[in-house]
């Protein structure tokens, strides 16, 4: 695997006030491959995520995502990367034809290259029957696929993931996996918080955030290894006793 | 440029998919309108008056046949002094009263003029100036019959009096009224529950990852509201002028550029709502009890401002709704040029700066 760095993160800190959500985390991802951002509900994945991607302004600490650096170049950021964001994020009162067409048009995509991801996706994702209903009248599964889609419409260098597979059931978290699988494998560095563990082992590193610090980084095989247990969730459960 | 038709485009989904907002938007003027405006009648038919009549002479007791005998008016009750006219205005029976000066025939025959007050409850306006016109025929009438008999010129004065609401608010004032409240609602409230709406719904984190720049999101949802807020305006205007006769003395490139100018205002209004509130429930709460109620209350709307206790006026004059019904009203009704009301465009120009300027820095620290 090309062993390039395209995020660089060093002692990155935010608070809320006197709390801090995200206590002085470093790491590295490199360029391709899969990295798991695991921890418990509060973990403080989310604020970290936000801080890639340039729309909180980080209390100290750096991070350089795809080159740029987060505080200052926010915008160059911007344009290197995708989004899922851990709410459901598209329009519900728009199609799904509209949706696609709306977040293709922000991202610069021309009125061809929009015709042709949209028609590419529809058929990818199966949605020919409903491609022209109102995206609330999707189950979340598929809603969640779509996003995703989405946020790889305009071919980012990396994809922020922020737990895509919430609340779905493990069929349709499987082929969430398999098109995370799809995406990674054209080159695309994909960077996925989840706090289900057995979605860990999927990945090519994790980390393991407990109370805003990183307990733990590596691949899924090595940190079992290293803590001794035949599952994730057993290294998470070791980690988080560890730190009471 | 093409980013930004795309980005409108939804916006106009959003708008044109719900139907609370279609209500706001269309019904809401129309209904407003309509009610405020028919609600005020002109015709009267069989009004309750009461007569002071203080010389109780031949003359006026003709005038008062022929006014009983009118189908306009009906005498309820005659009185006997000045000091009862304040009751009987307050039980309500009685729309008008009319009083004979004292002495009448004997003026009428030396001076060759003689004096009718007419005073009417103005709470009603319109119903108040026809009862004064209807009195005003009925004299003339009578005049003209006495002068039949004696070819001297006399005259009876009528005098005017209104009680209650001198300033005689009418359509005229609702028109203007309406208008500001629906540029409020429109500009303000629905843009901030617009943009919190997407704070809600996570989808504006979203579109600050994109490569738009925040000024451009802003923007982007703010433009259709300034559009859908000049139709308004001109579906109220036009209303007004067809359908009860409000005219517009004025320039009307002059009426477009005040009213565009307090749609800015209330727009930033709106996103200084939006950047401190997380909720639309909220937004909405916000822009209803700081922005609507001042507006309805303290904007000389329904309750005149010379009326008000002195710290009510004192407060009156940072709101920007007062200063835009003065601006239209003045134009609509007076003609007025920019010569005349500069000095309140002055003021809605400063307040506007004030806002956007409050706003822009708002907006910037809620994305850090
Ligand atoms: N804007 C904020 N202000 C104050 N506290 C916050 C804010 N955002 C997040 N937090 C707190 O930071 C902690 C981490 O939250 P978050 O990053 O959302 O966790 P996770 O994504 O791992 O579930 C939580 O305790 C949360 O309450
Ligand atoms: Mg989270």
């Amino acid at each position: 695997m090309n062993q390039e760095k395209i995020i660089n993160v060093k002692n990155l800190t935010k608070t809320f006030g006197s709390f801090t959500a995200v206590k002085s985390i470093s790491f590295d991802v490199n360029q391709g491959e899969i990295f798991g951002f695991l921890g418990a509900n509060g973990a403080g994945k989310t604020t970290a995520m936000k801080m890639l991607i340039g729309i909180s302004k980080p209390t100290s600490g750096e991070a350089v995502v795809a080159g740029f650096d987060v505080k200052t170049q926010s915008e160059m950021v911007k344009k290197s990367i995708g989004y899922m964001s851990q709410k459901f994020s598209m329009y519900d009162d728009l199609t799904i034809k509209e949706n696609i067409t709306f977040f293709g048009g922000i991202y610069g995509l021309s009125r061809i290259q929009i015709k042709e991801k949209t028609a590419e996706l529809i058929y990818e994702l199966g949605l020919e029957e409903v491609a022209d209903k109102l995206v609330s009248a999707l189950p979340l599964g598929w809603k969640q696929k779509l996003s995703f889609s989405v946020a790889l419409l305009h071919e980012p260098k990396i994809v922020f993931l922020d737990e895509p597979t919430g609340g779905v059931d493990p069929i349709t978290r499987r082929q969430f996996w398999e098109m995370i699988y799809a995406e990674a494998h054209k080159g695309t560095t994909i960077f996925v918080t989840t706090h289900y563990m057995d979605e860990a082992e999927y990945c090519d590193r994790v980390s393991i955030m407990v109370e805003g610090s990183i307990e733990a980084l590596d691949s899924p095989k090595n940190l079992k290894k290293q803590y001794n247990v035949t599952s994730m969730n057993d290294v998470f459960l070791k980690l988080a006793r560890n730190v009471e | 440029m093409k980013r930004f038709i795309g980005f409108v485009k939804k916006e106009f989904y959003h708008i044109f998919r719900d139907k609370r907002s279609m209500f706001i938007l269309f019904g809401m003027p129309i209904a407003q309108i309509m009610l405020f405006g028919f609600a005020i009648t002109n015709e009267i038919n069989n009004v309750n008056i009461a007569i002071l009549d203080q010389s109780k002479d031949s003359e006026t007791q003709k005038i008062i046949n022929k006014i009983n005998a009118s189908q306009y008016f009906n005498i309820e009750q005659k009185i006997s002094s000045e000091s009862q006219i304040e009751s009987v205005f307050k039980k309500g029976k009685v729309k008008a009263v009319l009083v004979f000066e004292n002495q009448f025939i004997k003026n009428l025959q030396t001076k060759k003029q003689a004096k009718v007050q007419v005073i009417t409850d103005a709470t009603d306006p319109n119903i108040a100036n026809a009862i004064t016109n209807y009195v005003n025929a009925i004299l003339q009438n009578y005049t003209q019959e006495f002068k039949r008999d004696s070819p001297s010129s006399y005259q009876i004065q009528t005098q005017t009096q209104l009680y209650y609401n001198p300033e005689l608010k009418s359509v005229f004032n609702f028109v203007p009224g309406v208008m500001t409240i629906i540029l409020m609602l429109v500009s303000a409230m629905m843009t901030s529950i617009s943009i919190t709406r997407e704070k809600e719904l996570g989808t504006m984190e979203v579109l600050l990852v994109s490569p738009l720049r925040p000024f451009q999101v802003i923007i982007g949802k703010v433009f259709p509201y300034v559009f859908l807020s000049i139709i308004n305006a001109t579906i109220i205007v036009l209303l007004g002028f067809f359908v009860f006769k409000m005219p517009v003395e004025g320039s009307l490139f002059l009426l477009s550029f005040e009213s565009i100018l307090f749609i800015i205002s209330a727009l930033s209004l709106g996103i200084l709502i939006s950047t401190i509130s997380n909720s639309q429930q909220t937004a909405m709460m916000i822009s209803l009890m700081g922005l609507m109620l001042p507006v309805i209350i303290l904007s000389g709307f329904i309750f005149p401002i010379s009326s008000m206790p002195m710290p009510m006026q004192i407060i009156s004059n940072i709101i920007p709704a007062k200063w835009f019904i003065i601006i239209i009203k003045a134009i609509m009704l007076k003609g007025a040029s920019i010569t005349i009301i500069w000095k309140e465009t002055l003021i809605l120009i400063g307040m506007t700066v004030f806002f956007i300027v409050l706003s822009i820095k708002k907006y910037k620290i809620r994305l850090e």
